[in-house]
């Protein structure tokens, strides 16, 4: 008798899962603070696990998205248009990828952060992730977008937290200049083959923030279309 | 003629059967129509829902069913086409009945989403047209009616926008929601009680025979003014009282600025419970008369002695009846059904509920006024879409939607088709 009530007009709301992605996914991204402090220290053995940690966060994200996207089906009714909430998961879940990339190229070859570079490195990595979680913060919102019919002061809000992102990622790129300036004034001492994926690295890390920005970028869109 | 003087009881006693297991069907079934928002969005609890809908079904459909009872009754068929033939009338509206009951107890079976208005007046119709005659029926009357189908639903549509959006304007988009909940929640309670109070004092009460109110101190005419007034004052009442509850609620002032919603909500779900009563009313009051329309024309043939009686009024008991079915049906299954649905249960807020629920209940209690039999459910859809449409709700599943509409379209020659062969076995039992 359920099938006969109104109440399957209504379906499964796709906000809640797209929240619970992102917030996974900024999980799954932060484990590479510690990843790295592992590495820092030699420890291969504790960075092997907390990349085990952060690849089975991964594949969760993965299967929150397959999930969101069979749950989408066409036909529903929305309040935002369904192909940009099928982008802005997409997009959220490069993060993660992107964060298994990095822990598994850095284990894979045991590469080390040259000792000068350290401390840089971690704070260049911190606002990376910071910028993911600001993302995270904004997508957030959307529970609230959704009470306040996606007008108004909320929307002010959210436009105010992906400035606020796009100034972070701004942040990364300058220390990214940075980071790649001291290590080019030392590379010539470093194994070059390490000195190679150290630059890809570094790159990757700021795809983090990039990437992120972009999710700020597509949750625009998605507020703007209608 | 004379076989209604000679089985004339039989007859009324079949219809009051048939009629009474229609209503409860209905309370059996419609009940999740009528009240599931309000337990979807956790407004209420299952009890409390179950409480509500018997109390305020049986109210609607015992102060406000008249109107439309009396349209089923008289409205769909020309009665002046059977005045040499009255037992014909009176196998067809016991037809009727037995083809919706038998439709609406098949499709429940399945699990199909039906409507009892469609198969009632489809059956009607049904048995007049084939049956008789095709100039048994006014058609005049049945396209106002299917009429109303497709405008009902858009009206409550288009009702439902505009209070959603009034509530973000004046609530969400503030600085301070709760406070702004606060002030106008108790508004739209007016506003739930005026609708409802008016078109029950102006169009209900003298069904039960009320000419005017006496108040001790004061007294109202209902027709005229008087009515107006005193609709303010029981909506004024209904306001008070959701205030004073308001007043009582206990809110998490620690909450961050982002939970303030969940504050409220609080608020909304207070008002969402005078909208159920709301929608329980409007229900009881349009639907009741599916079950009892019918029964209500062949007591009045019987009672007549085989005179179609154009200006008789409906016997006293009929519309009782209707209620004690609607009440019964609830009472047994409501139960099962409101914990199936609650169980699947979206993220619908109460602010989303009182919109769809406020839209829906209006709209259906002045149709009910004007003595159209429209369905509830479908109103109900409507003014989902409408706060759907002020992008209120996160996902709304057309294809259900376009599934409900399709088997309301079958419903129609379903039950027509029903009735005609329960109008062919009748006649051939009897004559």
């Amino acid at each position: 008798m359920a099938k006969n009530s109104i109440l399957g007009v209504f379906a499964k709301s796709p906000i809640k899962p797209l929240v619970k992605h992102i917030q996974i996914v900024v999980k799954c991204s932060k484990q590479l603070i510690p990843f790295f402090e592992a590495c820092t220290a030699k420890d291969w053995s504790e960075a092997t696990k907390i990349r085990r940690k952060l690849s089975k966060l991964e594949h969760d994200a993965d299967a929150l998205k397959r999930q969101l996207r069979l749950e989408l089906p066409g036909g529903l009714f929305m309040p935002v248009d369904r192909a940009d909430l099928l982008e802005l998961v997409s997009q959220q879940d490069k993060i993660a990828n992107r964060a298994k990339d990095i822990a598994g190229r850095v284990l894979g070859r045991k590469l080390e952060i040259p000792v000068n570079l350290q401390a840089e490195f971690s704070i260049y990595l911190e606002r990376c992730i910071d910028a993911t979680e600001k993302a995270a913060e904004a997508i957030n919102e959307l529970d609230d977008l959704l009470e306040t019919g996606f007008r108004g002061r909320e929307v002010a809000l959210i436009e105010k937290m992906i400035s606020q992102l796009d100034a972070i990622e701004d942040d990364t790129d300058g220390l990214q200049i940075i980071l790649r300036k001291n290590l080019l004034e030392i590379e010539k001492d470093l194994n070059p083959i390490d000195v190679m994926f150290l630059y890809q690295i570094i790159d990757w890390v700021g795809d983090l923030a990039d990437l992120a920005e972009r999710v700020g970028a597509r949750l625009e869109i998605l507020l703007a279309r209608k | 003629m004379d076989i209604i003087l000679n089985s004339g009881g039989t007859f009324v006693i079949l219809a009051a059967v048939v009629g009474f297991f229609m209503a409860w069907g209905i309370g059996a079934n419609d009940v999740a129509n009528a009240m599931g928002t309000s337990v979807g969005s956790k407004a209420l609890t299952i009890k409390q829902a179950i409480i509500i809908a018997m109390v305020f079904e049986f109210a609607g459909a015992y102060l406000a069913g008249g109107e439309v009872t009396s349209t089923i009754r008289k409205g769909i068929i020309d009665a002046s086409y059977f005045v040499n033939t009255p037992e014909l009338l009176v196998y067809g509206m016991i037809s009727a009945l037995f083809a919706a009951a038998t439709w609406l107890l098949i499709a429940s079976a399945l699990g199909w989403p039906v409507s009892t208005t469609h198969s009632i007046v489809g059956a009607i119709v049904g048995f007049a047209a084939v049956g008789v005659s095709a100039e048994a029926v006014e058609w005049s009357k049945v396209i106002g009616i299917v009429g109303s189908w497709i405008i009902t639903p858009l009206i409550s549509g288009i009702i439902a926008f505009i209070i959603f959006n009034s509530a973000q304007k004046l609530i969400f988009d503030n600085d301070k929601p709760l406070q702004q909940a606060k002030r106008w929640v108790p508004a739209y309670m007016f506003l739930a009680g005026f609708v409802l109070s008016l078109v029950t004092i102006k169009k209900g009460l003298k069904h039960i025979g009320l000419e005017h109110v006496d108040l001790g101190f004061v007294s109202f005419e209902i027709k005229g003014a008087g009515g107006f007034y005193l609709a303010a004052i029981v909506a004024v009442i209904v306001a008070i009282i959701g205030k004073f509850f308001i007043s009582r609620l206990k809110f998490d002032e620690t909450l961050a600025k982002e939970a303030h919603y969940v504050n409220v909500e609080k608020v909304f779900a207070i008002l969402m419970i005078v909208t159920a009563c709301a929608m329980a009313f409007a229900h009881g009051s349009n639907d009741v008369a599916n079950a009892i329309g019918p029964l209500a024309a062949v007591v009045s043939i019987v009672d007549n002695g085989g005179e179609i009686a154009a200006k008789s009024a409906i016997a006293w008991w009929i519309l009782p009846l209707g209620g004690f079915g609607i009440v019964a049906g609830l009472a047994l299954f409501g139960h099962k059904v409101i914990a199936t649905i609650g169980q699947g249960i979206t993220h619908l807020t109460p602010s989303r509920g009182f919109a769809a629920e406020l839209a829906a209940a209006s709209t259906v209690v002045i149709a009910s006024g004007a003595g159209l039999p429209i369905s509830t459910t479908q109103t109900l859809v409507g003014a989902v879409l409408g706060v759907g449409m002020a992008r209120g709700i996160a996902a709304i599943n057309l294809n259900v939607v376009r599934n409900i509409v399709v088997s309301w379209v079958i419903t129609l020659p379903v039950g027509a088709g029903l009735s005609i062969i329960f109008f062919w076995i009748m006649q051939a039992t009897f004559s």
